[in-house]
């Protein structure tokens, strides 16, 4: 194992995150911030309790999700896109260093960047609303799980992604959307029937659930399902970057 | 400048080498690339690069002299045929074969926003060595950029983000160098300080592989030369014997008086008169003193004076590598 590539793709990683501190850290927070302040305490102040939890907290664990998923995307997409942009990426690719490596490397840096993203998210949070955390390992677990899988998902991306264009289409056109229709802001029993069965379609939605869960022990879906859906995308994300590398798609013609 | 103990070779013959030459460092058999387009790069490229030599690979555009490379370092993925990198199979023992290569791309690729200092020491990393400032401080005072390690690349010129990037190609202390057009759009004042680096390099035992345009680089710099041409390796020579065997000399006479034509007693010469017959041009073979018609230069000088003719001046010039670079991509076109 050449860990001195990991270490040495990971720190470099890392430190473009310390670089561009105001784009990847101050940003979402005060976006998150300004949801905060906008459905937190403008709307949230007009809407009751959700299933026992005021709607200011209720929202807590979808906003992080929301960031943690659309940041891991950028990130991650970000950090392989711009080296095959540039063109520097042909020292990784000469470098005596397994795909595996690689891949620790890029998806490690940005599901750090996004979990620390997360918990700096929680801890803004926790300056708004009343916070209580139930089950602190599983948050931790899904925050975890959920970084590792949509970072991979976002290096796929920037594999597959060959114009700044492509690297922002899947972010701004399934990501977000799926994010905010998956139960962010509102719990699906709120929906009519019809959308409810439609909504389950939405990945998202049981990510969303787990990790409210792990906060305040209400959920839409079963903590199970939640669980078996995190590690299926994973599953899956695996397998697409593990079949990139075998046929060394846009990256070893 | 030639190797000391390199022979003649060419691809026909380089699998037949003597058993008491040393093993190559990069053995190349049977190499081919057909790329998804259905162009095919490379056909069945053979070749033998020895150790602690500078090897110029020379060829025009898309001849397949970056896909060699490529595929030599691991960046693209061969069709057929194998790359033993100091005995280690490029693909099945990649580890072992890459970490001896060192690879300065054709492209001035780099990291506009990190530093010298960081980039160098991150490309020590990537090839698994542990960090060490004393050596990429060497390195880098070696390419005269250790005034600039604190510089963004962003900020620096062309030619010094060239040494950049040789700098980054050393920095895991590679035994095998690979410098794709090395010089391209350096001004000739930093072509110079660069030929000095690699030549260094080589006295450090690092063999070099360099690919150019600049025949003249090739001419100044190489042990042996290769000719590549439409994804084949044209022929492999020393250099000195490439210039020998394909390079014809020219001797040239201003005469004092201007000839209408070639006097009858010098005939069986290979003799023409040029510049409206006040320069006599005789061309001959240097490496094979018994052609016909040849003989030695006084004779020729001797017979030319009974004849009665006076020159006021005379010069020799050999065939540039250049020039036997052309002839030999016409021949095979």
């Amino acid at each position: 194992m050449n860990l001195q590539a990991v270490r040495a793709i990971y720190c470099f990683e890392m430190a473009r995150a310390g670089r561009t501190l105001l784009q990847s850290l101050v940003s979402p927070v005060i976006s998150t911030s300004l949801y905060f302040v906008v459905f937190g305490a403008a709307i949230g102040s007009r809407i009751q309790e959700v299933e026992g939890v005021s709607y200011g907290a209720f929202i807590v664990p979808g906003l992080i999700m929301l960031m943690l998923l659309t940041q891991s995307v950028s990130n991650a997409s970000f950090g392989i896109f711009f080296p095959k942009f540039t063109g520097t990426i042909y020292e990784v690719m000469s470098a005596p260093i397994s795909y595996f490596e690689i891949v620790l490397g890029y998806v490690g840096a940005a599901a750090s960047k996004s979990a620390v993203l997360g918990l700096v998210i929680l801890g803004t949070a926790n300056f708004f609303v009343d916070l209580h955390i139930l089950h602190p390992f599983m948050m931790l677990l899904f925050l975890v799980l959920t970084a590792i899988t949509f970072s991979l998902l976002g290096f796929i991306i920037g594999i597959w992604a060959d114009s700044f264009e492509k690297l922002q289409l899947v972010p701004l056109l399934i990501i977000t959307p799926l994010t905010f229709l998956g139960g962010s802001f509102y719990s699906i029993d709120m929906l009519p029937s019809v959308w409810q069965a439609v909504t389950l379609a939405n990945p998202v939605v049981y990510l969303v659930s787990g990790f409210r869960w792990s906060f305040y022990g209400i959920s839409d879906v079963s903590v199970v399902a939640s669980l078996v859906m995190v590690f299926v995308f994973l599953g899956v994300s695996l397998a697409v970057v593990n079949w990139i590398f075998r046929t060394g798609y846009r990256l070893r013609p | 400048m030639s190797h000391p103990t390199a022979t003649v070779s060419s691809p026909a013959t380089a699998s037949s080498a003597p058993a008491a030459e040393p093993a190559p460092v990069i053995e190349i058999i049977g190499l081919s690339k057909r790329y998804d387009s259905g162009f095919e790069a490379l056909k069945q490229v053979d070749l033998e690069i020895r150790r602690g030599e500078i090897f110029a690979l020379l060829g025009p555009n898309g001849a397949g002299k970056t896909t060699l490379i490529s595929i030599i370092c691991g960046l693209v993925n061969a069709s057929a045929g194998q790359v033993l990198v100091d005995g280690h199979d490029n693909v099945s023992a990649y580890r072992a074969a890459r970490a001896k290569i060192g690879l300065v791309p054709q492209e001035l690729t780099s990291d506009a926003f990190e530093t010298v200092w960081n980039t160098v020491r991150f490309s020590r990393g990537l090839f698994g060595r542990k960090p060490d400032d004393a050596h990429i401080e060497r390195v880098l005072k070696s390419l005269s950029l250790w005034d600039k390690r604190k510089n963004k690349l962003i900020t620096l010129s062309g030619g010094m983000k060239r040494r950049v990037l040789i700098a980054k190609a050393l920095a895991h202390e590679p035994e095998i160098l690979f410098l794709d057009e090395p010089t391209a759009g350096v001004d000739v004042a930093l072509r110079r300080d660069m030929w000095e680096v690699v030549r260094e390099l080589r006295a450090s035992g690092v063999t070099i592989i360099l690919t150019t345009h600049y025949i003249e680089e090739a001419e100044e710099m190489a042990d042996r030369i290769g000719v590549i041409n439409g994804g084949e390796i044209v022929l492999v020579r020393e250099k000195q014997a490439l210039m020998r065997q394909l390079g014809s000399k020219q001797l040239t006479l201003q005469l004092q008086q201007p000839l209408a034509s070639v006097p009858p007693a010098l005939s069986h010469y290979p003799l023409a008169l040029d510049e409206g017959g006040s320069v006599l041009v005789y061309t001959y073979d240097a490496s094979d003193p018994n052609a016909q018609g040849q003989v030695p230069i006084s004779t020729l000088l001797n017979d030319i004076e009974a004849a009665g003719i006076r020159f006021k001046d005379l010069h020799t010039k050999q065939s540039s590598l250049e020039e036997i670079f052309v002839k030999l991509v016409r021949e095979r076109q």
